[in-house]
């Protein structure tokens, strides 16, 4: 026979380096945003955190706000707002690739969609801010 | 302009190194030359030994998939021109075994395309005539058709070559295209494979892929689609009596 | 070491997908495997972009589209082959819908037709202009339903296994591993399509090097109509990259440099705004080619650094019908000429795109040698004659490959075998590849300053006009270029991906085929299609109504014959169009 042997030994087998994530600016963004869920989780323990202090009385609540101007959790705040921000902008930006909207027969352009999703997220906020400031 | 650009190509000769090494070769510049115009400069007149696949020259038979300046592309269609002055670093496919030089290892790929059904599954023997497709209906998988299996969103998604279980942009989008196919049947029968973890669930929606596809299939958009579609199915499946489902 | 199958088929392009998937539907127990250099996906198939000729609804007419194709042929079709072709062409087209392929439709989501040149009804189906892509995707992806069929996908077949006037299977080579093998089987189907590659300007991809054709003609399978090349008159300058019919069937010009029509001057009808059917634009692609050369003679062209081109115009037709009708077309124009075709003239000029001749076959595709099958491209039926009209080529591959697809099932089980013989010719191939290619040491010239000079010869020598000096020039030279060739350098000692071992055997066969187009153009003495002589310049009926059929005898020469055309109810008349 010839000399065929081994040849799968000899493929080159290329290693995927741990850094990769920083070859690209979109694999860096992705990366990213991977990371904002964590912000998003802390979002969410501390909404329920502030939640608690309040159902547990004034003295409670006091003290939570306290905690709050502390300037490592003020600061650990304003950089999960940016994650949560970010999290939100490429959300939105994902949801035209996803959901397909027809109108009497008609797709409706990905723009529309993100737009709506926008208007939504303005609403809520809306709403949310009108409770609380009431 | 200058009269010459160097091609810094990556050489990985199995049987006398163990990893590749870089091969400069100085070729002409000239406007209308693609990369793989001044490969083909290089293997008919400077060296012969120079691996690499290429057949159509117009973008459309999928084989001279390449990494060049760190891009996934297909040579015959990036222009020296637009990689002025140089030099060009041509590299083989990412994510992918090198058997030689540029040229990269299929099989992976190729074995797992059977498993997605890509034809059509008919419930019932055809009609005598054409089954009616209006325009619109054609649009609606049209541009999951039009994957010409060149390999370049394997090579930008970083989940592939981490997870080599995972099914890939290509194979799901091509799920895609007959599912979303008025004439076919099989969405069922695809189901299973899809909505494995080693399909659609793998895909953490990097979008790469379909920044790299040289077609415009947009596989990211179709995994996605696909997401919500197999969400919707599960939880209809939890709310509604077997037989609405 | 050897496998054997059922059937094999060389090639996995169009033809030989079909082939393969009438075996494996008409006898699921029969074992088949497709050989094929590059994976069936990056087949030349893949390029074809105008569209399928079938008659799908009336008032067109399957004898309308026998007759377009005969007199399109020149007469020189055989007419029971083409009758055959256009009674099973419409099924073999519903067949591939009811597969999934992407046809372009009507708005009630009928099937939507196009015209096309030479045709006197709209009759060409097609899929926006990828029709090829889509064809052969869906049969590639179709065939992956058939567990019968087994592949060797980048394997290269270097000889055809043949003892006692009987093919018995191939020697093909891995190219990922150059691993050599003798891969048997009681019917052998060469798919491999055409031999553009064998002149220097075509639109043929880097893979239509004649292999099927060159392996069966070593065989002593004869070839026919080898003199009869298709011109394709729209290939862009310097790619040689295809420019589709279908762009002058949506209503396309061509202009020379006054922007004048110029097909009104060649006998091919007056110029109307729009398209019409069998005149000007839409004529056949020989009268096409040969009124380019005539306005270059005339002065009348413009010079460009790869030679004079004139101009498609296709700007009337509007962005949306561009759009939605010719996208690759656009695409094309913008990546390769820098030319957006909505807003500016495309510069094209003829160049090489079919070979009308092939293996010669009879109506399901069995060729002179036992056991051995053609189809497609590769073989000549003949339903293309002295030119074929556009968009008869994929129906050709889908329904002459089902044909031999079917014939071999039929016969299969007549023979157990291999012969004996065969081993030792598996391993007479397995040493000349070894000592003669692999570890040639020191050849004095490049393979491509060969090649090179081959397609110059070609293009010089046979090209859209010939001669008996032009004829007699070439083959002088094809005889010096073959004594090269033996010297040639193969630096490459590899085993692993070789692509310069597949170059040096893929150039053995260019310079085989290009034999045989040139004696077969020398003893021609007329002018008919695509074969014009300058020095015959008038179609002679009495002496070459018929198939020209080269042979190569033993001791490596090669004879020339001649079968009559068959005609069955159209016999050969003037070829009239414009009027």
């Amino acid at each position: 026979m010839t000399g065929y042997t081994g040849l799968y030994q000899r493929l080159y087998r290329p290693r995927v380096p741990i850094l990769w994530w920083v070859r690209r600016r979109s694999y860096l963004l992705f990366v990213l945003r991977e990371l904002s869920s964590v912000f998003v989780a802390w979002s969410v323990v501390y909404t329920l955190l502030l939640v608690h202090a309040v159902t547990a009385g004034e003295r409670s609540y006091r003290g939570f706000l306290a905690w709050s101007a502390r300037p490592q959790v003020l600061a650990v705040n304003v950089v999960a707002l940016l994650f949560v921000l970010f999290h939100a902008v490429t959300w939105f930006a994902l949801a035209s690739r996803a959901v397909v909207v027809r109108v009497r027969g008609r797709r409706v352009p990905g723009v529309w969609i993100v737009a709506a999703n926008y208007a939504l997220w303005a609403v809520a906020s809306a709403i949310v801010a009108w409770v609380v400031l009431r | 302009m200058a009269d010459t650009i160097t091609l810094e190509v990556a050489r990985y000769r199995p049987e006398q190194e163990d990893e590749p090494t870089t091969q400069c070769y100085e070729i002409p510049m000239r406007r209308e030359w693609t990369v793989l115009d001044g490969l083909n400069h290089v293997k008919d007149r400077l060296d012969g030994t120079l691996s690499f696949r290429w057949s159509c020259r117009m973008g459309i038979c999928g084989s001279c998939g390449m990494t060049i300046d760190g891009d996934p592309v297909l040579a015959c269609e990036t222009f020296l021109t637009d990689h002025h002055p140089g030099p060009v670093r041509v590299e083989p496919l990412r994510n992918f075994p090198v058997i030689r030089d540029l040229v990269v290892e299929l099989t992976d790929f190729m074995a797992k395309l059977p498993h997605v059904m890509p034809w059509l599954v008919a419930d019932e023997p055809p009609p005598d005539t054409e089954y009616l497709q209006k325009p619109a209906e054609v649009d609606e998988y049209q541009q999951y058709s039009m994957c010409i299996n060149c390999m370049l969103c394997y090579a930008a998604c970083p989940v592939y070559g981490l997870e080599r279980d995972f099914l890939g942009p290509a194979l799901i989008a091509l799920a895609q295209r007959y599912n979303l196919d008025s004439r076919d049947h099989g969405d069922h029968d695809r189901l299973e494979i899809l909505s494995a973890p080693e399909g659609i669930w793998d895909c953490t929606f990097v979008g790469e892929c379909s920044r790299a596809c040289p077609k415009g299939v947009d596989p990211a958009g179709a995994i996605q689609r696909y997401k919500l579609e197999a969400a919707k199915r599960t939880v209809r499946s939890l709310l509604l009596p077997r037989g609405r489902r | 070491m050897s496998t054997r199958y059922d059937v094999v088929i060389v090639g996995g392009g169009g033809a030989g997908l079909r082939a393969a998937i009438a075996v494996a539907e008409a006898r699921p127990d029969l074992s088949i495997a497709i050989i094929s250099k590059v994976y069936p996906m990056r087949s030349h198939t893949v390029s074809a972009e105008g569209g399928a000729a079938a008659v799908i609804r009336p008032p067109d007419t399957l004898d309308d589209h026998a007759h377009d194709t005969i007199s399109g042929g020149d007469w020189l079709c055989d007419q029971d082959a083409v009758e055959a072709f256009v009674a099973e062409a419409p099924g073999e087209l519903l067949r591939l819908e009811h597969w999934g392929c992407p046809w372009s439709r009507e708005p009630d989501g009928r099937i939507a037709v196009r015209p096309f040149g030479g045709m006197r009804r709209v009759r060409t189906w097609f899929a926006a202009d990828k029709t090829g892509f889509h064809l052969l995707h869906t049969l590639f992806q179709t065939s992956l339903r058939y567990p019968s069929i087994v592949r060797y996908d980048e394997w290269f077949v270097t000889r055809l296994l043949v003892d006692d006037g009987r093919v018995w299977g191939v020697v093909a080579i891995e190219v990922m591993s150059g691993r050599i093998d003798a891969i048997t089987a009681e019917s052998v189907i060469l798919c491999t399509g055409g031999c553009g590659r064998v002149y220097p300007f075509t639109t043929n991809a880097n893979i239509s090097t004649g292999d099927g054709l060159a392996l069966a003609y070593r065989a002593g399978a004869p070839l026919e109509d080898m003199e009869f090349v298709q011109y394709h008159p729209t290939g862009l300058p310097f790619t040689g990259i295809l420019i589709s019919e279908a762009a002058r069937a949506e209503g396309g010009w061509l202009v020379n440099r006054d922007g004048y029509r110029y097909l009104q001057d060649y006998n091919l009808g007056r110029p109307a705004p729009g398209p019409v059917l069998r005149s000007m634009e839409l004529g056949p692609r020989d009268r096409l080619s040969q009124a380019f050369v005539k306005e270059v003679d005339r002065g009348r062209t413009t010079d460009t650094p790869w030679g004079p081109v004139v101009h498609l115009d296709l700007r009337h037709l509007g962005a949306e019908v561009i759009e939605a009708r010719l996208p690759f077309v656009r695409e094309l124009c913008r990546d390769y000429e820098h030319v957006d075709p909505v807003r500016e003239l495309i510069p094209v000029r003829p160049v090489v795109h079919y070979m009308m001749g092939g293996v010669s076959t009879d109506l399901v595709g069995a060729t002179a040698l036992d056991g051995l099958y053609a189809a497609g491209e590769t073989a000549c039926v003949s339903i293309n004659g002295a030119n074929r009209l556009g968009s008869n080529s994929l129906p050709e591959l889908l329904v002459f490959g089902a044909r031999a697809g079917a014939a071999v099932a039929e016969a299969a089980g007549r023979h157990t075998g291999p012969a004996p013989a065969v081993a030792a010719q598996a391993r007479d191939e397995e040493h000349r590849l070894e000592s003669d290619l692999l570890h040639r040491e020191g050849g004095r010239e490049r393979l491509a300053t060969i090649r090179e000079e081959l397609r110059e010869t070609m293009e010089q020598g046979v090209g859209i006009y010939r001669s008996g000096d032009s004829t007699a020039k070439a083959a002088d030279k094809l005889y010096e270029l073959r004594e090269r060739c033996r010297n040639a350098a193969v630096d490459d000692h590899s085993r692993v991906f070789n692509t310069e071992l597949v170059a040096a055997l893929e150039l053995s066969f260019l310079l085989d085929v290009a034999e045989s187009i040139v004696r077969c153009a020398s003893l021609r003495e007329e002018s008919r299609g695509a074969h014009q002589r300058t020095d015959f310049p008038a179609r002679d009926d009495e002496r070459f109504l018929a198939h020209s059929q080269i042979r190569r005898t033993g001791d490596g020469a090669s004879t020339v014959s001649y079968r009559p055309v068959t005609i069955t109810r159209w016999p050969p008349a003037e070829r009239v169009y414009g009027r």
